[in-house]
């Protein structure tokens, strides 16, 4: 008998039904925004989210940079340049909309996060007088100093700022709910969006919701490759139960998806390889542009696009001669010639050269602004930094003026990964949309890094937003119905099988056994025998093992339910690999049977639904969405004309 | 019949979080976590039990939210990164 007693109600079989205009799937940034937005329109909105609202998503608990606003007021971008820039810099395998949405309406929304509680500007006069910041609008920026159109924000204020707004607007948010099944119905001939199931994840109960139109806010898939069955908490970089089950509940109605088949060599805290993120010496993100030092303690030095050794710390944050603005951040590894910002010598040469590992990060070298902005404000909004670096670091005795800190890997990165240790990173697939951010399935809309292409804070808030407003114009028009009741007893069979059992095998068994196949059939070089043969392996796990699925609580539960959507996600990754024919760099993907790299006739998005049981191809041209300013003013002329801009 | 649920803390390695003597059980930190991993104490007062440690990610929510101040986060030993005194 266990010797701990279940502290919440026990109510398995339990069903609550309630009814809404916009139900939104998923409470970070972009769901939070969806319903913000919903809710101004009029609508009854309801949220459901695994966590707690408060500090739940990626940015839970910060983020440091708002990329790319570049209507506020000190911006010298358009909207048209940097989104085109990232789409011309990603080779056009590039989410057109989802950049041009955050580049026009990021700024709009930065505004809305102050309207709730939020802070964007140096209020108390921390930084006067910094060379990053404006002293007029206290506004302060990242990167390129000249440009101004990345801000550095207090991130940590806005999930709780965001959660009192939702509730002062009437949002009826069920939390701690997982969201398992969207719910359909053929309506003239078409599938739509009707609803959604949920199980609270404390008491097992269940929660059906009907809905003129839905959200779809779940982030994107993680757990595929990477996994440790004793710290699966530090298995990726974005939250522990973010893995995708968004796309899981889309793919399983039908829902098409795009760059599936695009994954990267780890990159970031995988599988205890690495370390806190923001908390090893580097030179990136919330780390730029650190000095970085050899383990001689000789400056490594920054170069600019033509190789130029530049001379002060100040020329690290203005573009080259005769360039107008250079891209950095999330998505930004080794931009093109036209985009490229100032960088540290690159690796080879600086061993070449006799630098020494390991390397260090030297804030005691800067400038003191520079270094307070680094270790004090960008450590300590950014995400997962307030308390596991800065609190704790300088718990232990790190002092920026006094330490270095070390860097991991080969340079700077905080670790060595293998080729088929992969992630779904830097601007992965995810759902194909239109311009409305709408799915292929009728009602279902989604929003943040469930988009394909997507990335970064900022792009989720602008992007939930839009979403949030476009479904409530959709549930204008859109009946309530009731859902298909053997739809939902259905999903209740599927979602208590594990609990009904008396024993059997644990979640953490099945996971492992999926990365290990994912890692063996779908790595670094692919081909359609290795792919095949994966399809089938998880097959026999879908017919043998999850049977043998055995929980004992409703967290546990909800654990097996999140594995039971990584296997589906896993089965679209392989078939969307098999439907590329040939190798292609921007999507880094090789394939060792069609090893011609980005054939003509292959450089469009190939797209990946499940119809009857079957994976099925789609192809559809890249720059799709067309000319992003026109495009985006037909379709967005009520916010337009709304005294938005 | 009611399915019992049963529960026992999860084998792993680290300890995420630990709580001071300051604790008042209030559970605040419970219910903002978004891994779900500390289970209330049924009894009253107690601070709450870290059920399952291997599936904290590290954000220190829960730190953030106590009111008094009580809740400590440690990284896993192989996880502290290191730094020395500059060379200047």
């Amino acid at each position: 008998m266990s010797e701990y007693i279940w502290p919440y109600a026990n109510e398995l079989e339990k069903v609550t039904r309630d009814t809404c205009d916009v139900l939104v799937l998923g409470g970070g940034l972009a769901g939070c925004f969806a319903a913000v937005s919903a809710a101004e329109r009029g609508k009854k909105v309801i949220l459901i989210e695994k966590g707690a609202v408060k500090r739940s998503g990626s940015a839970g608990t910060g983020m440091d940079h708002w990329e790319s606003a570049c209507t506020n007021p000190c911006s010298l971008v358009t909207p048209e340049e940097i989104a085109s820039a990232y789409v011309d810099e990603q080779d056009h395998y590039s989410n057109g909309i989802f950049h041009y949405i955050t580049c026009r309406e990021g700024w709009d929304r930065m505004l809305d996060m102050e309207k709730f509680g939020g802070k964007i500007r140096d209020t108390g006069d921390e930084f006067k007088g910094a060379e990053f910041r404006d002293d007029a609008t206290k506004l302060m920026f990242a990167y390129d100093y000249r440009n101004r159109f990345t801000l550095r924000v207090w991130g940590s204020t806005f999930k709780p700022a965001l959660y009192k707004e939702l509730l002062r607007l009437g949002v009826k948010i069920y939390e701690h709910t997982e969201a398992t099944a969207l719910l359909t119905k053929e309506i003239n001939g078409r599938k739509r969006g009707i609803g959604a199931v949920g199980m609270n994840v404390h008491t097992g109960g269940l929660l059906v919701v009907s809905a003129r139109a839905t959200v779809l806010a779940m982030s994107r898939p993680a757990r595929i490759w990477l996994f440790d069955s004793d710290l699966p908490g530090l298995c990726e970089f974005r939250p522990f139960q973010s893995i995708g089950s968004g796309h899981a509940m889309g793919y399983r109605i039908g829902m098409e998806f795009t760059m599936m088949e695009k994954s990267v060599r780890g990159e970031f805290s995988a599988a205890g390889r690495s370390f806190p993120p923001y908390g090893t010496g580097n030179n990136h993100n919330t780390w730029y542009a650190a000095t970085m030092v050899d383990s001689r303690g000789v400056e490594i030095p920054y170069l600019d696009r033509d190789g130029n050794i530049l001379q002060t710390v100040s020329q690290r944050y203005y573009p080259a001669e005769g360039q107008k603005f250079f891209l950095k951040g999330g998505v930004i590894d080794e931009p093109k010639y036209e985009y490229r910002g100032p960088e540290t010598m690159p690796f080879d040469e600086l061993i070449r050269r006799g630098y020494r590992l390991p390397f260090y990060a030297d804030l005691s070298r800067m400038p003191e602004a520079e270094r307070r902005v680094i270790w004090g404000m960008m450590v300590g909004e950014e995400g997962k930094t307030k308390i596991p670096v800065l609190q704790y670091y300088t718990e232990r005795g790190f002092d920026p003026e006094k330490h270095i800190l070390q860097s991991y890997g080969s340079g700077w990165q905080s670790a060595s990964f293998l080729d088929q240790e992969r992630q779904l990173f830097g601007a992965p697939g995810g759902i194909m949309h239109d311009w409305n951010l709408k799915t292929n399935i009728d009602g279902i809309y989604a929003a943040g890094d469930q988009l394909f292409g997507s990335d970064c804070g900022g792009a989720a808030c602008a992007t939930g937003h839009y979403a949030g407003r476009k479904a409530a114009d959709c549930a204008e028009g859109y009946e309530l119905h009731e859902a298909d009741e053997a739809q939902i007893a259905e999903e209740k069979d599927r979602l208590y099988a594990a609990i009904y059992r008396n024993d059997g095998m644990n979640w953490k068994q099945l996971n492992k056994a999926i990365s290990k196949a994912m890692q063996n059939y779908c790595g670094g070089v692919k081909n359609r025998d290795l792919l095949m043969q994966g399809i089938d392996l998880l097959e026999s796990y879908r017919e043998e093992a999850v049977p043998q699925l055995y929980a004992e609580n409703p967290h546990d539960l909800m654990r097996t339910h999140e594995v039971l959507d990584i296997l589906e996600v896993s089965d679209m990754i392989l078939h969307a690999c098999l439907f590329r024919e040939s190798s292609s760099k921007p999507l880094c993907f090789v394939r060792s049977d069609y090893p011609e790299t980005d054939p003509p006739e292959d450089r469009r998005f190939i797209t990946v639904r499940r119809e009857n049981g079957r994976a099925v191809r789609g192809s559809v041209p890249l720059d799709y969405f067309g000319d992003l300013k026109s495009e985006y003013e037909k379709h967005n002329q009520d916010y337009i004309g709304g005294g938005k801009e | 019949m009611m399915k019992e649920f049963k529960v026992s803390p999860a084998a792993s390695s680290a300890v995420p979080v630990t709580f001071s003597d300051a604790c008042t059980g209030c559970n605040i930190c419970a219910q903002v976590c978004q891994c779900d991993v500390l289970l209330p104490d049924t009894r009253k007062g107690k601070h709450p039990i870290v059920m399952w440690p291997g599936e904290c990610w590290y954000c220190g929510a829960c730190v953030m939210s106590c009111p008094v101040q009580a809740i400590r986060l440690e990284h896993p030993l192989m996880n502290r990164a290191r730094f020395i005194k500059a060379f200047r």
